[in-house]
């Protein structure tokens, strides 16, 4: 149980690097392709983190939704507005440190709060494995009227892109 | 595994995905920000599942994962308008509301 332990966070140190190092090259790239290509992996290391959290369904649910359908909307987007993707210091605006002075702040806010509450708290060695069908069985019960809800929003998501982007 | 390990990752993508909004001028580039900042908070709603030993983190993961879906749909449609009405999409021009 041990050895486990000790690969699961081998594991999750190796795939919280790539995490962080592709997300700090996606904001600071000067190629927006490039921010593209590094938003893929920042989402495919998550996607890992997600199956170590033992949620199997929500890591396929990223790979097919992320990696598939968001990325082709994303380089959609880059390719139908005809950004820079070549190098163009005009990707970050001229009042980065204020943006950077923020997020330190707030990194330092959450550190505090998190060192502070959880400690050394662990998650249970062996977690209770809920598969798809558990999954499955709580949105088609309890979380029956949020489901509905968000079809909804998609529908009207999908109307609303068709209708503002229509040529008429 | 230390409940912290997780969170602070999140803490740390979050904290990366306002520094893009911020910071950054492409339109595009700003809705590559969110998307990291909702993926951050999916790790949060699945440790705390985890934890507490209920399926719920889960289905609110899956639910934030359809609202992104949604949310890019829209906001590249925006985007577009924007370009179609500016030939840019940077957002540092878009100051019309400005006093």
């Amino acid at each position: 149980m041990l050895s486990v332990l000790v690969a699961q966070n081998i594991a999750f140190g190796i795939i919280a690097a790539i995490a962080c190092i592709s997300a700090v090259r996606m904001v600071t790239t000067q190629n927006v392709v490039h921010a593209a290509l590094y938003l893929v992996a920042v989402l495919a290391s998550l996607a890992a983190i997600y199956i170590l959290l033992v949620a199997e369904f929500v890591a396929t649910t990223q790979f097919l939704v992320y990696i598939g359908a968001v990325m082709v909307l994303f380089l959609f987007g880059v390719m139908l507005t005809r950004a820079p993707t070549t190098g163009d210091s005009r990707l970050t605006g001229d009042h980065w440190p204020i943006g950077l002075g923020v997020a330190v702040m707030l990194a330092g806010v959450l550190t505090y709060v998190v060192l502070d509450f959880f400690g050394s708290d662990q998650l249970p060695n062996d977690p209770i494995v809920f598969d798809t069908a558990d999954v499955g069985d709580s949105i088609f019960s309890t979380y029956l009227v949020p489901f509905e809800a968000v079809s909804v929003l998609l529908l009207a998501a999908l109307i609303g892109a068709i209708v503002l982007v229509r040529k008429d | 595994m230390l409940v912290n390990q997780f969170l602070l990752l999140s803490a740390f993508l979050f904290c990366t995905g306002v520094y893009g909004v911020l910071a950054r001028r492409n339109a595009v580039m700003v809705l590559m920000s969110i998307e990291l900042m909702l993926n951050a908070v999916n790790i949060n709603l699945l440790t705390f599942g985890v934890l507490h030993g209920t399926v719920s983190g889960q289905v609110f993961a899956l639910f934030i994962i359809a609202v992104a879906a949604a949310e890019v749909a829209v906001g590249l449609a925006i985007v577009l308008l924007i370009y179609r009405n500016r030939s840019n999409i940077d957002v540092d021009d878009l100051d019309l509301m400005k006093g």
